[in-house]
């Protein structure tokens, strides 16, 4: 029974890379890629190494794989979130289709007024255009 | 190192392994080709998040648990090296759009 349940786990999380990387390769544009890496890899890894827990069935694997997996769920919107920010700033080209561009209409209103001190308004809702 | 017959496990970890090798060159092509070194950056995090499921797909494989301590190392190490590539990437080129690394993007 689990070496059944612990083989389906590695075949759906093999399948859920496999489909990130046709993602990677047949997506348009890279924040639209960053999608399709963030999410669909780090379920992916998920799914094998939570098969990897349930065929050692004992605690100290159960938890090194399930620190594995926090630690890829805790970095994978860290990690998004610096790329997406540089993709943005480098003045990637965005797919022809997008119709919602928050951050770039943030910094064509506020354009370039320096670091320096001064009243500093509240933190809004920003950089959400940013992300995956 | 095939500990015994083709039990189960030891065929899905087969297909595991096989179907991560194909994603891991597949994303290899968009590393090659990719036309922006934000595309390169990003295929990179794949690659490496596809080598930490390798990782963990072959601790089942082999029957040994410390083939996760090797998991659980290149996860922290590409996650490093993934921060310091896009931090260099908005420090070399994001002048010329006049943001400076810590400016908040206020309305």
């Amino acid at each position: 029974m689990n070496a059944i349940f612990a083989s389906a786990l590695m075949i759906v999380g093999s399948l859920f890379c496999l489909v990130a990387a046709v993602g990677m390769l047949r997506l348009p544009d890279t924040l639209i890629r960053m999608h399709a890496a963030t999410k669909a890899g780090t379920l992916g890894a998920g799914c094998i190494l939570l098969a990897g827990a349930v065929v050692a069935a004992e605690l100290g694997t159960t938890l090194k794989a399930i620190a594995v997996i926090v630690f890829l769920l805790l970095t994978a919107p860290v990690a998004a979130h610096l790329i997406g920010r540089a993709a943005y700033h480098q003045g990637i080209a965005l797919f022809e289709k997008t119709w919602i561009d928050e951050l770039g209409e943030a910094m064509s209103a506020a354009p370039a007024d320096p670091p320096g001190p001064g009243p500093v308004p509240e933190p809004s809702e920003d950089k959400q255009g940013s992300g995956t | 190192m095939i500990p015994d017959g083709p039990t189960l496990i030891s065929m899905a970890s087969r297909l595991t392994l096989a179907l991560l090798l194909v994603s891991v060159a597949l994303t290899f092509i968009r590393l090659v080709r990719g036309p922006r070194a934000a595309d390169r950056i990003v295929a990179l995090d794949l690659i490496a998040v596809l080598i930490v499921a390798f990782v963990g797909a072959y601790a089942i494989f082999a029957e040994d648990t410390s083939f996760l301590d090797v998991a659980i190392a290149y996860a922290l190490i590409a996650f490093l090296g993934t921060v310091a590539l896009s931090r260099f990437l908005l420090r070399s080129r994001g002048r010329a759009s006049g943001i400076p690394p810590s400016k908040k993007d206020n309305p």
